[in-house]
């Protein structure tokens, strides 16, 4: 648990206590502690262990994007995944919701996100002169066609094109794995069964016979 | 938690660890009456008490949808765990690697493991014999049979009966029929002369007993049973045995020690902290019985010095730590065209692959001594973090059913159609094979190093040599072999010599064995064929410490055979008075 090690080791320093010795720094850690207003009692999720409760309780309560950040994020997620006939879009499935918890758990997403997001607001005023979320439909498309297609999208829009991709992933992992998802994808397991193998009329139709 | 008065001042039997082997021993020894401490290192488990249970969640219940970031294998595997435990470091030599796997918590690693309950066959047990390196075992197949048919009664596998010398038949339940990529796997090992058979997976498919229920099929034993329908020791074997009354279960006992007599050099008890309270204890016994896991054994051994025992208990001879093996491991998955645009239906099927490969080949006639297994993945699973991810490597490449090729990557209305046309259309290979034990590659007692609770923590020495790579190379041959024939189009890039043909690091595959290996000659091993140390009477090794050799097969199934065979020699022993 190295990576949670520095977490802990982060939360000591931000509070000043990096350079004392570490007995007085929990004495002083007890004492802030004891200060704090109440907290709501811990609730530990069925399948969880309390270590995983607490860390998890943590990164709810912590802010990563800004609300306009999330906002160009909600507007992304559903040019990447909208409504169709079959299924609603990105923000009815709480894609910007899962991006933002994510990026707290998986903080290798923090720069690459961030960053991204800043390249498109930088982008956006270049030519509109305004930020993306800003933009018209149309204008927003435009730039989102030259960092869409990363095998023919011009070598100046490279970061544009990764951070897309990485958009377009995070964008999939949180709405496929919501009801909305799976019911669009047709995942139709996760449920007491009893198994006989594939269908007859799916082995008829790829030249199998059951056995 | 530890209530003395209901305690008898002296164990007949302290077992510590209670994954497969502590949990047979536990299980076979309370039945024959031995009064019996359980100590087990993590908390309690019970994968039907809704505090525990996982199984038949969904992604949204996990709000990183089941990645693994604080478990390794994802937020629903029941491993309480993993790669790293806070507290409890373990070291490296020589810029060496050797990752492993802890489990902490009633069952330990049985609760999420893969169910492959493969027998070791005739040759397994005489390797030496066959091409000269590594050793024999003191034992063979004829000796462990009859105990694989009582595990294979007991606890229910199964397979087919298949004639195949080297991979015994058992006695088996029916296997559930093939999905369909693997009746595509079966045509395409017929066309490339491949072996495909079902595979041998201790999941009910039919009740044994009313302790237990069968198998509904939502494949995901890795996060432990809640009808008892697979093999996880905490279930199957530990709660039983608790139910009998002679077993005084201790969760969050982390041993410290062997205790031993100074004049007779045997075993009298162990020493632990709880993990909670970190409390000191002692447990009396007259048997002592190592569970713990290949590596945790040779450490408690190593940990156990005294004036008798000046290495370490055990290990007069020296060999405690050494010959540590892991299975070898390599991998590579395929996307399968003419599977795009599949009708949906359910096809959860059991935990893990319904059919397998077997080791077919004659090593004489290749660069590498020693077999692998492939085992299988793929199908309409439940998405989960990283559903879709990279699909703009493919998309691009596959036209849609009216014949148009799209630009890869892309959003909106035509990509979420990509994801559904893509879905459930890739097979995953991985190959698990048979390293040569090699005296070089060891665990041993860091000079420097405590965990939290104070003990001295093992360090890791471990390297590949040419006879694992060239087997890992000949794995990524056999994986491009089988997707040709499948009409697949291989993922990724083969690895090549720069990375030791992908193989897994040292300790990745979870199978290590043979740390506190037996034999016939006390010089050179530190159990006798019966798991009991030649140096202690009363001392047993039941977990994979004791392997000779770990074959082309999963561990388990001969772990549960081992100990529960060491067990009938302690009842024996102790009939006999000379325990």
């Amino acid at each position: 648990m190295k990576r949670r090690d520095s977490l802990k080791a982060l939360t000591l320093s931000s509070l000043g206590f990096a350079a004392m010795n570490p007995q007085e720094a929990l004495a002083e850690a007890r004492e802030i502690e004891s200060q704090l207003p109440p907290e709501t009692p811990l609730k530990i999720p069925g399948g969880r262990q309390k270590e995983e409760a607490i860390r998890d309780a943590k990164l709810m309560k912590e802010k990563f994007f800004t609300v306009s950040e999330l906002a160009t994020i909600k507007v992304l997620a559903d040019i990447i995944i909208p409504a169709d006939s079959k299924s609603g879009s990105a923000s009815d499935a709480g894609v910007p919701a899962f991006i933002e918890f994510i990026v707290k758990d998986m903080p290798q997403h923090q720069i690459p996100m961030r960053g991204g997001l800043k390249w498109l607001d930088r982008e956006s005023s270049k030519r509109f002169q305004k930020t993306f979320t800003l933009l018209t439909p149309a204008q927003r498309i435009q730039i989102v066609d030259d960092i869409a297609y990363p095998e023919n999208a011009k070598p100046i829009f490279s970061q544009g094109v990764a951070f897309f991709n990485l958009m377009r992933n995070l964008t999939a992992s949180g709405f496929y794995t919501t009801r909305i998802g799976i019911d669009d994808i047709g995942y139709v397991g996760n449920t007491p069964n009893m198994w006989a193998g594939p269908p007859e009329e799916v082995l008829k139709q790829y030249g199998f016979t059951k056995d | 938690m530890f209530q003395i008065k209901e305690q008898p001042a002296v164990f007949d039997v302290c077992i510590i660890g209670s994954g497969a082997g502590g949990g047979m021993a536990a299980y076979q020894l309370a039945k024959a009456g031995a009064k019996v401490a359980l100590l087990e290192a993590g908390g309690y488990f019970d994968p039907a008490d809704p505090k525990y249970i996982t199984q038949l969640k969904w992604p949204w219940e996990s709000p990183r949808r089941g990645a693994s970031t604080t478990r390794p294998f994802g937020d629903f595997d029941a491993a309480w765990g993993g790669w790293e435990l806070e507290g409890e470091p373990y070291t490296h030599k020589n810029g060496t690697k050797f990752d492993w796997f802890r489990s902490r918590m009633l069952g330990g690693r049985t609760n999420h493991w893969g169910r492959i309950s493969l027998r070791f066959g005739p040759n397994d047990f005489k390797r030496h014999s066959i091409d000269g390196l590594g050793d024999d075992w003191p034992i063979g197949y004829d000796d462990v049979k009859p105990y694989y048919d009582q595990v294979d009664k007991l606890i229910g596998v199964f397979g087919t009966v298949e004639n195949i010398h080297n991979e015994p038949d058992g006695i088996f339940l029916p296997p559930p029929p093939p999905r369909l990529h693997e009746h595509f796997l079966k045509k395409a090992g017929k066309a490339a002369n491949i072996p495909v058979i079902p595979s041998r997976l201790s999941i009910l498919t039919k009740p044994i007993n009313d302790q237990r229920g069968v198998c509904f099929y939502c494949s995901q034993c890795g996060r432990s049973c809640q009808a008892y329908a697979d093999f996880s020791s905490s279930s199957v074997l530990v709660i039983p045995a608790v139910k009998t009354g002679n077993v005084t279960l201790i969760n969050n006992a982390m041993a410290r020690e062997i205790l031993t007599d100074p004049n007779s050099g045997l075993a009298t008890g162990v020493s632990y902290v709880d993990r909670e309270k970190l409390t000191e204890h002692t447990i009396k016994a007259k048997v002592v019985v190592l569970a713990a896991s290949a590596g945790e054994s040779a450490r408690l051994l190593l940990n156990s010095k005294s004036s008798r025992h000046e290495g370490g208990l055990a290990n007069s001879s020296g060999v405690v730590g050494k010959y540590l093996h892991d299975s070898t491991g390599a991998s590579r998955s395929a996307f399968l065209p003419h599977l795009m645009d599949r009708k949906r239906y359910n096809e959860d099927g059991v935990g893990g692959m319904h059919v397998y490969t077997p080791w077919w080949l004659d090593n004489k006639k290749l660069d590498f001594p020693r077999g692998y297994h492939i085992e299988y993945g793929g199908g309409m699973g439940m998405p989960s973090y990283g559903f879709g991810s990279g699909i703009e490597g493919l998309n691009g490449k596959y036209p849609t059913a009216n014949g148009t090729t799209k630009q890869a990557g892309g959003y909106g209305a035509s990509l979420k159609e990509d994801y559904r046309r893509f879905y459930g259309a890739y097979v995953g290979m991985a190959g698990r094979g048979e390293a040569v034990p090699n005296v070089n590659n060891y665990c041993e007692i860091d000079p420097n190093v405590v965990d939290k609770y104070g003990i001295p923590v093992l360090r890791f020495n471990y390297n590949w040599t040419d006879y694992e790579i060239k087997q890992a190379k000949h794995m990524h041959e056999t994986f491009e072999e089988m997707i040709h024939a499948l009409g697949g189009v291989a993922l990724g890039t083969k690895p090549g010599a720069d990375t030791n043909y992908g193989i897994a690091a040292p300790g990745r595959i979870i199978h290590e064995v043979g740390t506190v290996r037996m034999g016939d000659d006390k010089k050179s091993s530190a159990l006798n064929k019966f798991s009991q140390a030649h140096d202690a009477k009363n001392v047993y090794v039941v977990d994979g410490g004791s392997f000779v050799s770990q074959a082309d097969k999963n561990p388990t199934w001969t772990i549960l055979a081992l100990s529960w065979r060491a067990s009938d020699h302690i009842i024996e022993q102790i009939k006999q008075k000379n325990l």
